[in-house]
């Protein structure tokens, strides 16, 4: 049997989700582990609007603030279930794409970045500013997820949960890439003219993928929101926008292996330099220069491209 | 030769683990995670600073129980899901006694579910109330609250016979926090809020809201702004350019020198509670404090080549406590800590005097705010 980019993928998750508990020594370990993949699941969103249809978003945050504050607020004001609250997050924040993505999506290249920055801001501001509705920078509580009367706690619960998440999410983004929305994104990332005159959608296609994107990162971070039990509006914040670029880029835009590399790295990484203390961020920053040098396509491809060409595409 | 020297280093180092057993003993760990970088930098910096500069002088006074102390600082650069993810780390991997940290309320508030589940004692260093309201059995914290400030304001008002405030606070977690605070205990003091006016974080310039103060039916007596920062100067310099010809009060967050060069002359006769340490040469010399603040800022300003602030005397305050609980408690048990720390009574730091209790994780009275005024530029003690 040929082994596929695809099946290769989802072999590799695979083996790395079953085997990463056996490996990781205490149970702070497995809580980066589960940030790694709540992360990866925003990120992975992410690679199918920069990687596939190749449109930048650098509000992304925006959406998974969404996502974090429905299963703080949903309870909180609605009397809501946290899992209906992050149900309605998804939801929002899928709306809220479509509504936005309509007119911002007509634009390209750094128009798109700036309407998608200032989406995110605007994001940030609410949950900033609306002290009594957010309870403002200081954050809010997040019930506790009690599922069927089980009350879900402990880091390695959460490591199943969300990687089982994740697995779906990876599958789903695997089937999509070689569905037919999934060429005609392909198409329009090289020329939306050509995509336009081989009678692709382009504008439906962008939008479908952006939603999906939104409701990716919106339901990564509901994970974190009920994960934590406590969110603030950094969630939301620019720099968590920039992050989860960089982690898509890092990882090798197009790759959703990459993505979930590129969300490992920038999760533990600063874990693992803390021993460097003052001079982490130098630290941090030297090595994703060093990466976007001798990696420029991104770890994944670039790694796939020194392999001899049989193995993993 | 170098051989001799080499057994000679090896005997003496031999003879000095002989001399001091105690100090081969493993280390007692302290963790403490602070916003060292980020916006809140400006607070979590002296604190670093204070921690590691303490630690150091008390290891080479012999350290604790006889042990050495070690810290483990982590930075969360102000995000709580890292602050979160390094509380986790210190309990589960390093396998501290006890924490000192948590630069702002939101940091703190995302750690102290791990440490209350891990029974290890945390002292914050951040100023919001629901970090000890309501008590949790585990959690204390150094600084005064902006509940204090509005109290000590209403004091000072009540002392001068002005009851018509007019208030304008920030719309920041400080600021709308310390609004709350005011509004709810004005009542007690006799103190009518007569006008409530609010700004964004990011605005440059607050002269409609003063002016509205201004034309408030009946006229204000005094003014309160509630927030840190940039704000408050371009409050003050707006208030004296409108010649508003009220007493002007602003809380604990402008007491850092900056303040006074953003506002200028504006800033002249301003009032704001502040803890002692911003006037550690004015105290009387029989004042309790005196000697710690003076202390604590000659050690500060000697070592680290810049002005105390009362941020890194909150670290201060917070590691001796500890260290004393520790020395009480004889033991390194986070139960037995936290029991001790509870116990600590007329502790004089440079925050005040304190006396903590069960149903008091923070054991500062109103004494711990001095009144002060800004007077030629420099800060006056008034009361």
């Amino acid at each position: 049997m040929r082994v596929s980019a695809r099946h290769a993928t989802l072999l590799l998750f695979l083996a790395a989700f079953a085997a990463l508990p056996l490996l990781l020594p205490s149970s702070f370990h497995l809580r980066v582990a589960t940030l790694v993949w709540i992360q990866a699941l925003a990120a992975v969103g992410l690679n199918l609007l920069m990687g596939l249809a190749g449109q930048v978003s650098l509000g992304h945050a925006g959406f998974f603030g969404i996502g974090a504050y429905a299963v703080a607020l949903g309870p909180r004001h609605l009397g809501l279930d946290p899992l209906l609250s992050a149900l309605a997050g998804l939801v929002l924040s899928g709306l809220l794409a479509l509504l936005v993505g309509r007119p911002i999506l007509r634009l390209r290249g750094h128009y798109l970045a700036v309407a998608t920055l200032g989406l995110g801001i605007l994001v940030w501001l609410v949950l900033n500013s609306e002290v009594a509705l957010t309870g403002g920078p200081d954050g809010i509580q997040v019930p506790r997820l009690v599922l069927f009367g089980w009350r879900v706690a402990g880091a390695e619960t959460w490591y199943w949960i969300t990687g089982a998440v994740l697995l779906l999410g990876v599958w789903l983004a695997l089937n999509l890439e070689d569905s037919p929305l999934g060429r005609a994104l392909r198409a329009l990332h090289d020329s939306e003219v050509a995509a336009r005159v081989a009678g692709i959608d382009v504008a439906r296609s962008k939008l479908v993928v952006f939603v999906m994107a939104a409701i990716y990162a919106a339901l990564a971070g509901s994970l974190l929101g009920l994960f934590n039990r406590f969110v603030t509006p950094q969630v939301a914040d620019f720099l968590h926008s920039i992050e989860l670029v960089t982690m898509v880029v890092i990882g090798g835009m197009g790759s959703t292996l990459g993505a979930i590399v590129g969300a490992a790295i920038l999760t533990v990484l600063p874990q693992a330099l803390t021993v460097f203390h003052d001079y982490e961020h130098a630290v941090l920053g030297l090595m994703i220069i060093l990466f976007m040098i001798f990696l420029r396509q991104g770890i994944v491809p670039g790694l796939a491209a020194l392999l001899p060409r049989r193995a993993v595409a | 030769m170098q051989r001799r020297q080499l057994i000679g280093g090896l005997a003496g180092a031999a003879l000095l683990a002989l001399a001091t057993p105690s100090l081969a003993q493993a280390p007692i760990r302290i963790g403490s995670v602070l916003s060292v970088t980020g916006p809140a930098s400006f607070l979590g910096d002296p604190e670093a600073r204070t921690l590691r500069l303490y630690i150091e002088r008390i290891n080479q006074a012999g350290g604790v129980l006889g042990r050495r102390l070690e810290l483990v600082l982590y930075d969360d650069g102000g995000d709580a899901n890292r602050a979160r993810t390094f509380a986790t780390r210190l309990v589960e991997d390093d396998r501290v006694i006890a924490v000192v940290g948590g630069t702002t309320t939101g940091t703190s508030l995302a750690m102290i579910p791990v440490f209350e589940e891990a029974k290890i004692p945390f002292i914050s260093l951040a100023g919001g109330i629901e970090i000890i309201e309501p008590v949790k059995p585990f959690t204390f914290k150094t600084p005064h609250t902006d509940k204090m400030a509005c109290e000590k304001i209403f004091t000072d008002l009540r002392k001068r016979g002005l009851t018509r405030v007019g208030l304008i606070s920030g719309t920041g977690g400080f600021g709308a926090s310390m609004r709350n605070q005011c509004l709810r205990v004005a009542g007690d003091f006799g103190v009518q809020i007569v006008a409530d006016e609010r700004y964004g974080p990011g605005d440059t310039d607050m002269t409609p809201q003063l002016t509205r103060i201004r034309n408030v039916p009946g006229g204000v007596q005094a003014v309160i702004n509630a927030d840190f920062g940039q704000g408050p100067a371009i409050v003050t310099r707006n208030f004296a350019q409108l010649n508003m010809g009220v007493p002007l009060y602003q809380s604990h967050g402008v007491a850092s020198r900056s303040f006074i060069e953003l506002a200028g002359a504006a800033a002249e006769g301003v009032r704001l509670p502040a803890a002692a340490l911003l006037v550690a040469e004015q105290l009387a010399d029989n004042d309790p404090q005196k000697r710690v603040v003076m202390e604590y800022k000659q050690t500060f300003e000697s070592t680290q080549n810049q002005p105390v602030s009362t941020f890194g005397g909150h670290a201060y305050d917070g590691l001796m406590i500890l260290v004393e609980a520790i020395k009480r408690a004889n033991s390194t048990d986070g139960t037995k800590i936290r029991d001790a720390i509870r116990a600590t009574r007329g502790f004089i730091g440079t925050g005040g005097v304190v006396n903590m209790s069960a149903t008091d994780h923070m054991g500062l009275d109103l004494s711990a705010f001095r009144m002060i005024e800004i007077r030629g530029g420099t800060w006056t003690l008034v009361d």
